[in-house]
This record gives C-alpha cells, structure tokens and sequence, in this order.
C-alpha cells in the first residue's frame, strides 16, 4: 500500500483512491458517487499572492466607496455596505446586522488577510507562523463569506429603487462585482494545497 | 465496474480540515498534520441536522408572514412581506427580478426543506435507493444554501439609502430578521448532514486489498 499522503478519500463517500497529476481542464470523479475529488489548480503561489492583493484593494474600495447613490427631488443618499449594516442594526433586529456584516465585510477581509500571511511565507518555502491555526480558519470561513450574492442583491436593489427615484451604481458596486469573482478564484478549496507543497 | 475501497476497510479516516487520508490504526484523536479534531462520521449528524432543519422550519413561518420593510413615501407607510415585493415586480412587468427574488427567497428555503428530509429519512431507514442521485441532491443542497440571503441584503441596502425624513423612507421590519435565521439554520442543518451516511450498509461491499487508480480524468 501507497503512504497515505499519496492518497485522496472521497468526502462525499469515503471511496479511496490514488492521487493523479492533472492537466489543464482537468478533474477527477468518485466512480461511486460522482464527487469530485481532485480539479486541475492552474495558478501558481506568486500569481495567487498578487491576485489577493489585488483583491485586498477592490475590498477596501468596495466598502469605503457607495455601493449606489440616489437622487429623490434634488435631495441626494449614497450607501456604502457598513452603511447597509447600520441600517439593520437600528431596531429590535440587531443580530441580522451582525449576521450581514460578517457576510459581505468580515468574513472576506479575513479570508484575504490569512491569504496574504500564509502565501507570503509560502513563497519563501516555509509555513507561516501559525500556519494550521490559519488554514482551519480559511476551511471555516468560506460557507460565510458570500460576496457574491452580496452583488446580486446590490443589483437586485438598484432595479427595485429604480423604479422610485433615480439611482447611480457607485464605485463601491463595481469593486464588489470584480472582487466576487476573484474570491472565487483565490479563496476555493485549491487552497489545501499548501499543506503538500509546504 | 468495481467499487474501490472504502476508507473504513484501509484504517483510514479523511480530515475535514485539510483533506489529508490519516491512518487509524492506532485511534489518534487529531489530524497529524492540521490539529483538527479526527471524526469516522460527523458528530450525531442525524440528530443535529433535523434539529437545525426545524429551528429553520419554525422560523420559516415569521420570515414569509411578517413584514421584511416598510416603505413611507409622503407619509403613507406600507409594510411588505417578502410575497408581496415579488408580487410588485410581477404586477410591475419585471418578471425576470421577480423570478430571482422568487427563487432565491422562497424556493431555495422550500427546496432545502424537502431535500434534506428526503436525505434525513432515506439514511434512517438504511435505503438503498438512489444512492448516487442523493449524493448529488446533498451536493445540489450545499451550492443553493446561501443564496437565500439575498432579500437581507437587499433590504439592508434599500433601508440605508432611503432616507429622506418626510419624503421618503424606508425601514426593515422583524420578518427579515426570522428571514436571515431561516438562511442560517438551514445552513448549519445542511453541514451536519454527513453524505458518506448515504453510502453506509452498501451491501456486498469487494473487500479488495489494494488500492486501484480509479479517478477517470474529464
């Protein structure tokens, strides 16, 4: 029998099977219950540490610029998405806000910070100071961390106000549609990778 | 085609953490390599998923009965559920958003609903049926699960906005609060689920020794 690093277990199923080189496009199934096991990673440690400075400044960007501004009669409103958080943190209904915020603001910064520790280490060949410690947390933040329906929801939002008042996608809008995208990108399950290389 | 061996017949146990094949032979309790806590199965999956499944279900009936905002334009206030805004884009000709916000806050919660007790009560009673179509309904399930969130964060961002004192106004309403809960818990239901129950009391398992290169490549 193999060592068992060179083994993958279905999580879906618990089928064990060896680990296989892929090329581009690539990716394996379980034979048993169709899972997917391994998905072809085509970005290297240098390209994904830029990717996430890259989306470090789109973060900043998409909450410290309005999301959209309105205009109603002369008068004029902008949100940001801390403003958003306000606004369902007033009243009796405070725990959403908390709920929302840790959504579309804290669980992505973290994300993204952690990235930035681990890979910058990584790129010297060495696991960062608290590496594990780091690694479980960007297991568990990803289910939370849902950008993008943050952008769908803020699109939703500009066809609905809209039809009442004149509305300008912001600054913020566009940052958050680019950087939806690149969580994807950067912040998958490809990231358990670091523990073979490293 | 033959099944390929199942981790349980190998001593060995998948981390959930970092996806390492860790070797049980000797019963270790943490992942050599994370730290993470090692389970065969997830902790009383069962029990947990259909007591997150409930709490959402409980909450499901606030969430769609009471209002998510309230709209003031001149000074006449109106409360809406989240039925009655689809009904507006509907009525308004704009089917498309109607449709999104229909999908995404009532039938995605409904489907969660029916999915997972499907997955719950078809393990409890050791089923055979469809096996890799539920795997894949568990897998359906995990995508669609926080994609109800979206009428929160509309309505977040519509209050924060809409704020012209007497003019024009807008407040959420408790019905989002019980809306984001439903989203939550049947996330947290959806997670306590553990797929590989599906699989358990396979009858007439090959007990083949050695690990075979299976994976076909797409």
């Amino acid at each position: 029998m193999a060592t068992t690093d060179q083994l993958i277990i279905c999580e879906h199923c618990d089928c064990v099977y060896e680990k296989v080189t892929l090329a581009k496009h690539q990716k394996t199934l379980c034979t048993r219950c169709g899972g997917v096991l391994q998905r072809y990673n085509g970005l290297t440690l240098q390209q994904r540490l830029a990717l996430t400075f890259t989306a470090l400044v789109l973060w900043i960007f998409a909450n410290f610029f309005p999301v959209m501004s309105i205009s109603l009669k002369g008068l004029k409103n902008s949100a940001t998405l801390w403003d958003s958080v306000i606004a369902l943190s007033l009243g009796p209904i405070t725990f959403i806000a908390m709920v929302a915020a840790i959504a579309m603001i804290i669980a992505p910064i973290f994300q993204l910070l952690l990235l930035i520790w681990v890979l910058s280490f990584a790129l010297a060949r060495q696991r960062a100071p608290g590496f594990r410690f780091c690694m479980r947390w960007l297991e568990t933040l990803r289910p939370w961390s849902m950008l993008e329906v943050c952008l769908l929801g803020a699109m939703v939002a500009v066809i609905k106000l809209a039809g009442l008042l004149d509305v300008l996608p912001g600054i913020g809008l566009f940052a958050l549609a680019i950087l939806s995208l690149m969580m994807i990108r950067i912040a998958g399950r490809d990231i358990r990778e670091l523990w073979d290389v490293l | 085609m033959t099944t390929p061996p199942v981790a349980s017949e190998l001593g060995l146990c998948l981390c959930h953490t970092c996806g390492l094949a860790c070797d049980v032979t000797d019963n270790p309790h943490e992942c050599e390599r994370c730290g993470a806590s090692l389970h065969r199965r997830k902790t009383n999956a069962l029990a947990r998923t259909w007591a997150y499944l409930f709490a959402a279900l409980a909450f499901y009936v606030p969430a769609n009965l009471l209002p998510v905002m309230n709209t003031k334009m001149v000074g006449a206030g109106a409360d809406s559920t989240i039925m009655s805004g689809v009904l507006e884009f509907w009525e308004a000709g704009a089917w498309d958003i109607a449709l999104i916000i229909f999908i995404a806050s009532i039938a995605v919660p409904g489907i969660k609903f029916v999915a997972l007790t499907l997955l719950l009560v078809t393990v409890q009673r050791d089923s055979d049926w469809a096996r890799k179509e539920r795997s894949k309904l568990y897998r359906f399930v995990e995508v669609i699960g926080y994609w109800s969130m979206l009428d929160v964060i509309v309505v977040a961002l519509v209050a924060s906005l809409v704020k012209f004192q007497a003019l024009a106004d807008i407040e959420p309403r408790p019905g989002i609060l019980f809306f984001g809960l439903v989203v939550v818990f049947t996330m947290l239901s959806a997670m306590s689920f553990d797929p590989r129950l599906i699989w358990d009391n396979t009858p007439n398992q090959p007990h083949n020794e050695e690990v075979t290169d299976e994976a076909p490549s797409h």
